[in-house]
């Protein structure tokens, strides 16, 4: 029984309660309520994870950037090409100051992400995000970044126009720059295209995102040649918030209500609102050299391996 | 308990290069294209016609017949494009760690080294070209298909900072299907952890010069891979983001004859020039000569 089974049969006991009248039956179902409620979240698999990141209600972004920001203006093109709906970007006010924020647009009909291309940006996406990111190193203002895609798009067009250069090039100019840079990962992280706006001094995750190299779905395609097996790839690929909190790569995960954020999305942005009033702090006394400096030793430590150092040991063998 | 496996790692890692070196380079006559049957003649995979195997050694393991480029080994690459005895190895001593706990993944690797002769997918070095200093580095694409895990991003990064200390030229030949997926996430952030080391070289003001050969796709060719001040393509070689299967099953249409090789990119502005391997090294050590600082009596000039 998956998460979404569960959160189903929720739904159905809750208009039942409101349908029912008798009072001693009312209570049967809010205890069985409660009871649903308290074990749903715990034991939640890797998979039902999964789900939770890709439900069609989760937070989007213009919901979170209408909730946590003020007065955003959406800014568009990437003044080559055109401009990509998938991924947005503009200037808003957080708590009064000037930020700019950026982020995967995902829909929640399907008209709607057809519109939106699922959240999966064309070159020109990342070039805007770019440009926006410069114009915001420009003016001193912090980056807030919300990740939610399935990856970068795989087309013609996009390869075409260059997709392995415009995320090289994002991911190049985004260590360098020199004003913070706050990721929060809300939905699905997907690959190089999460990577390419998520080069961040910190990058918090929602408890039920996930953020991996590539879908469980492709990883039992390639590495088992069997894609029925996602839920097992999706255990193995180690993909959870908890997981990358662990491992060192994010540096918070945001507690979700249960079932998932999309139950109560505005105490969820609350407490985004809270982690990134604090992250901003921690910047507020640091150069533009520190904030710098700060990402690329962050990245530059990342990695698991072991080194044995052969110059200190000639004549070993 | 630490020496003991050093001198394990080490002992392990000397046989590889000496069996290596026997079986594919010393004797240039007897050296084969390595995952081919033995025999005198091997068949071109592009054009099928059946090929000498000494010739093709002498054609610098291009098919004479339709020009079809043969994928190298990191050592044969280091061979075909360095001047004799010039090259010295750096960044030894990486162990690759299965930190997702991977099923089989150990096995793998340990296959995977013995049909490349590597520790890892990517070796680079001090080198000359024509008598021109540099820094190469090669990805090998017979180890795991040249996917980038920690062991090849740290190498990458290492390269580059090797480059400037010693305020020498960088040249890459990526070879890659992309991350390695058994290492997960730690795969993915090499790719950032790659770029900055890049831009770091730029800001230095060094030259890097990428050579994209078959195949450069996935988080390479998004990553160190299109970053060069120059950008060089094998002919026929398949650079993308995504694989062409991918493609496909995503927009269900057949794609375009030549779609994602050299002379498509080239075309379509991406690379800088599209280089037969015959003419490689040439073309190397010109680009390297044009960027030599200027001294000072030419200065005055």
């Amino acid at each position: 029984m998956t998460i979404l089974d569960r959160e189903k049969k929720l739904e159905n006991l809750e208009k039942e309660l409101k349908r029912l009248d008798d009072e001693s039956a009312q209570e049967t179902i809010k205890q069985t309520i409660n009871e649903i409620k308290k074990t749903a979240m715990k034991n939640l698999t890797p998979w039902d994870r999964v789900l939770l990141a890709r439900h069609p209600d989760r937070p989007k972004f213009n919901e979170i950037v209408s909730m946590l920001f003020d007065s955003f203006i959406e800014l568009h093109g990437d003044r080559v090409f055109g401009d990509d709906s998938a991924i947005t970007g503009g200037l808003a006010f957080f708590n009064g100051r000037a930020v700019t924020v950026i982020g995967h647009q995902k829909g929640k009909t399907t008209e709607e992400n057809i519109s939106h291309n699922f959240g999966m940006a064309h070159p020109e996406g990342y070039r805007k995000s770019l440009r926006l990111m410069q114009q915001a190193h420009k003016f001193n203002r912090p980056i807030i970044t919300i990740i939610d895609t399935p990856g970068a798009y795989p087309g013609v067009g996009a390869e075409e126009r260059g997709q392995s250069e415009a995320i090289a090039r994002s991911l190049y100019e985004m260590s360098h720059m020199s004003v913070p840079i706050i990721s929060f990962v809300v939905g699905e992280g997907g690959s190089g295209g999460a990577l390419a706006i998520g080069v961040a001094n910190k990058i918090y995750m929602l408890e039920n995102s996930i953020y991996s190299i590539l879908s469980p779905e492709g990883y039992a395609s390639i590495l088992w040649k069997d894609s029925t097996k996602q839920k097992e790839a999706a255990e193995a690929m180690k993909l959870t918030a908890h997981d990358l909190k662990d491992f060192g790569i994010v540096d918070g995960v945001i507690k979700e209500p249960v079932f998932g954020a999309h139950r109560d999305k505005e105490n969820t942005v609350k407490i985004m609102r809270k982690t990134l009033e604090n992250a901003l702090r921690l910047y507020d006394h640091k150069n533009a050299f520190e904030i710098r400096n700060e990402r690329i030793s962050k990245f530059r430590n990342t990695g698991f391996f072991q080194r044995f150092n052969y110059e200190n040991l000639k004549g070993v063998y | 308990m630490k020496t003991e496996l050093l001198k394990k790692a080490l002992k392990r890692h000397k046989a590889l290069k000496n069996e290596f070196k026997n079986t594919y380079v010393n004797d240039q006559n007897k050296a084969t294209k390595p995952d081919v049957p033995a025999g005198l003649y091997e068949q071109c995979p592009s054009c099928k016609k059946n090929l000498n195997k000494k010739t093709l050694v002498v054609h610098h393991y291009v098919c004479d017949k339709c020009g079809h480029h043969f994928r190298l080994r990191a050592l044969e690459r280091i061979l075909l494009t360095l001047d004799k005895h010039s090259f010295l190895e750096k960044g030894l001593g990486f162990i690759t760690l299965n930190p997702l706990f991977q099923e089989g993944y150990e096995q793998k690797l340990e296959t995977a080294r013995k049909k490349s002769g590597n520790d890892d997918a990517f070796v680079y070095g001090y080198g000359e070209i024509e008598g021109e200093p540099c820094v190469l580095g090669v990805l090998d694409s017979h180890f795991m298909m040249g996917s980038m895990g920690s062991v090849v991003g740290e190498k990458v990064v290492k390269s580059a900072e090797y480059a400037m200390l010693k305020k020498l030229p960088l040249i890459i030949f990526s070879a890659s299907g992309g991350a390695r997926m058994q290492e997960g996430i730690f795969s993915l952030m090499q790719m950032a952890k790659t770029s900055s080391a890049i831009k770091e070289l730029h800001e230095q003001g060094l030259l890097y010069i990428s050579v994209l050969t078959h195949p450069t796709t996935g988080g390479v060719s998004a990553s160190f891979a299109t970053l060069g001040d120059i950008i060089i393509g094998e002919p026929g070689a398949l650079i993308g983001f995504a694989g062409p299967r991918v493609i496909k099953q995503t927009i269900k249409e057949t794609l375009p004859e030549g779609f994602q090789r050299s002379e498509f990119l080239k075309e379509k502005g991406l690379l800088d020039k599209v280089v037969h391997r015959k003419d490689m090294r040439i073309i190397l050590s010109t680009l390297l000569q044009l960027h030599k600082p200027r001294n000072e009596t030419n200065d005055n000039t």
